[in-house]
């Protein structure tokens, strides 16, 4: 392998320091584009050691309501892909060492163009990508040459992903593998922890890299649960579903809207690390 | 974009599930394996001859198989041009020709021992067909469809139920047939063991857009044998209105090779394909993808998907079957449009010439019928493909007439 990407080198770091990733999720310009820069700026801070930064699109086939509900919030304030692109390099500027993994689906990739959109997620400091419609089978569209730009391509793994399968979901696979806990859709029912851990065991059986758990994990015990025997915990829909509550009634930001993420991410972080210390 | 026109137009799709560089697998992982486990056993029932034979019996008793292609004698003298045909696909039980594919697929998720059916749809028909076989076969039956179309097509909603199933009104995103779409892939994700998903159109993942293709087939076979019976012939052009194409494809397919047959596809074009409200994506589209398949799709310059505009719920899709779109980039069948207020009159004319009230879907094909036969000489055969009736429409027709029910 090439020279070792940001993913590559936190996850290493963390593997000596003896606990397991967070990974946060975030839509890009949930609510509006300054306040999400403002949120992506403050992740780190609060305990985030993995971004998953989400590429709204209007059909997310493969998110609940909370997710969903996010995507059109930012592209109701005028966020697309160039937006988000200067998102990535503005939080660069401040933070040369925090991951950063952009979440979506093709078609916006597919639009933009497949290799102006590696170009420019590469010069923004995006560090990996997953794309929630692209399976193995579609590997000549965006993984081949994602990798061959130097970006990680992370692949979502589950419950359906059987062992004849899961050789083929993890060629081509780099960074992390993203576990998903549970046969549905982001945000719904809570994983069954003895059952999650069990299958990160039966992934690692197939590969090196390291597996990040995700779908369904809302509070700090449910993180420190996964910690204990996964390498990195993913929340999504409850940090996008504590952006709406914090919204005024005109479904604007308002001064907790960046506060009250942080403390959510400082609670999992929490949860995280006490899971961890089980291990 | 233009490809090198192939030896045969009917050998699609590839392997990989694509027509060129249409169609493709573009879902989540948690749906693959039912994809390719789908794909294998359709491809064992294929070569099966008593799954041919059970859906033959079904076809023939149940749905009323043949059609019959009519003459439309009073229209053809009303445009003196070409000797114009109909397709009689809207005699199918259930009214229109959604029961054609669905009988496919009901009689393949036996096969697999699923027990859960789910569907997506818009005007409703396809709903009604997969609650129809559904009560017949006693499967448990989830219909998703847009909580805008739940409001517009009451009866249909009510029908649906009468028969058993139930009706899951979609709230999120435009409560469209799209929403609906996304809303039945979500249920298929979080239901895999169990669950079967008919999908009511030519697109979605390989092998969707092959397999309803050869469902719907049947049209076009039958068209076939009986213009040779009446005509001794082939016919020189095909008609059929798309949304997301079943209807067509099933017409035209058999026709492909036989390179005589001018064929059209006519396309919802609403208030006109110059305005944002129309759903004629490979007129006003550019190709992405969406719901599992690379197609022409209409969307902004960020790939956000646009919400389509018709008076015919049934065309009221951003997107298009894969096939479609790869027959259109090889130049073999001709894509035009035709906008509500055309349909209309289409719709009206048909009633007062032939006592066929068409539904809205095919009176798009009808306009275009209009358009073409006058200019064609008559001697020219044209047929187009009525394949749904009218009666689910009357409440919008009366709408747009001002006329209050």
């Amino acid at each position: 392998m090439s020279s070792d990407t940001r993913i590559e080198k936190r996850f290493a770091d963390l593997k000596q320091q003896g606990r397991a990733a967070l990974v946060t999720f975030i839509t890009a310009g949930d609510p509006d584009y300054d306040t999400s820069l403002a949120i992506l700026r403050a992740l780190p801070g609060a305990g985030a050691d993995v971004i998953e930064l989400g590429m709204p699109f209007t059909d997310p086939m493969a998110d609940g309501p909370a997710i969903q509900a996010s995507s059109l919030r930012a592209l109701h304030a005028g966020q697309n892909m160039i937006k988000t692109l200067r998102m990535v390099t503005e939080f660069r500027a401040q933070d040369d060492t925090t991951p950063i993994v952009l979440m979506g689906y093709y078609n916006p990739i597919y639009i933009y163009g497949v290799e102006h959109f590696l170009d420019d997620a590469k010069k923004a400091g995006v560090d990996g990508l997953i794309v929630v419609d692209l399976p193995p089978e579609e590997d000549h569209e965006l993984c081949i040459p994602a990798l061959d730009a130097g970006l990680n391509f992370i692949r979502l793994a589950t419950p359906t992903t059987d062992d004849k399968r899961l050789p083929k979901v993890l060629t081509n696979t780099s960074g992390f593998v993203y576990y998903v806990s549970v046969t549905g859709i982001t945000g719904s029912k809570a994983p069954d922890i003895s059952r999650v851990t069990e299958a990160v065991g039966r992934i690692k059986r197939h590969t090196d890299l390291p597996v990040a758990v995700g779908f369904g994990v809302k509070t700090a015990e449910q993180a420190a649960g996964i910690a204990a025997g996964a390498d990195g915990v993913v929340v999504g829909s409850a940090i996008v579903s504590t952006v709406l509550a914090s919204l005024g009634k005109d479904g604007k930001a308002t001064d907790k809207t960046v506060s009250s993420v942080t403390a959510l991410v400082n609670d999992l972080a929490a949860g995280v690390r006490k899971g961890s210390s089980k291990a | 974009m233009t490809s090198p026109a192939p030896n045969s137009f009917r050998t699609g799709p590839d392997d990989t599930g694509h027509f060129g560089i249409f169609g493709g697998r573009f879902v989540a992982e948690t749906l693959m394996p039912n994809i390719l486990e789908l794909e294998e056993a359709y491809a064992t029932a294929r070569k099966d001859p008593s799954y041919a034979a059970e859906l033959d019996d079904f076809l023939e008793h149940y749905v009323g198989r043949p059609s019959p292609l009519y003459f439309a004698e009073r229209l053809t003298e009303h445009l003196g041009g070409a000797k114009i045909y109909m397709k009689r696909d809207e005699l199918n039980h259930t009214g229109a020709h959604k029961i054609n594919n669905v009988m496919g697929q009901i009689l393949l998720a036996r096969r697999m021992g699923k027990s859960r059916i789910i569907a997506e749809t818009g005007a409703g028909q396809h709903g009604v067909a997969t609650a129809t076989a559904c009560a017949r076969f006693g499967l448990e039956c989830i219909v998703y469809m847009g909580a805008t179309d739940v409001e517009r097509q009451a009866p249909n909603v009510f029908r649906m139920k009468l028969l058993g199933a139930e009706v899951v009104p979609v709230t999120s995103g435009r409560s469209t047939l799209k929403d609906a779409m996304n809303e039945a892939l979500r249920d298929w994700v979080s239901n895999v063991e169990n669950t079967f998903y008919c999908i009511g159109t030519v697109a979605g993942p390989h092998p969707y857009p092959a397999m309803v293709r050869d469902f719907q087939s049947i049209i076009g076979e039958e068209t076939k044998r009986q213009m040779q019976a009446r005509e001794g012939r082939l016919p020189d052009s095909l008609v059929a209105a798309i949304g997301g194409g079943s209807n067509a494809m099933g017409l035209f397919h058999p026709f492909l090779d036989d390179k005589s047959v001018e064929i059209y596809g006519v396309e919802a074009a609403g208030k006109g394909v110059t305005t944002h409200e129309h759903a004629a994506s490979i007129t006003g589209g550019r190709p992405g993808v969406l719901h599992g398949n690379r197609t022409y799709l209409l969307m902004d310059d960020d790939g956000q998907i646009e919400e389509a505009h018709s008076i015919s719920a049934g065309l009221d899709y951003p997107g298009i079957g894969p096939e479609h779109s790869w027959l259109h980039d090889v130049g073999r069948v001709n894509y035009i449009s035709a906008t509500d207020d055309e349909a209309l009159e289409a719709f009206k004319l048909c009633c007062k010439l032939e006592g066929i009230i068409p539904a809205l879907e095919p009176s798009h094909a009808l306009a275009k019928v209009i358009e073409l036969a006058s200019k064609k000489p008559k001697d020219h055969l044209m047929v187009m493909n009525m394949c749904g009736r009218g009666d689910k429409d009357i409440f919008t027709v009366a709408h747009h007439l001002g006329v209050k029910l």
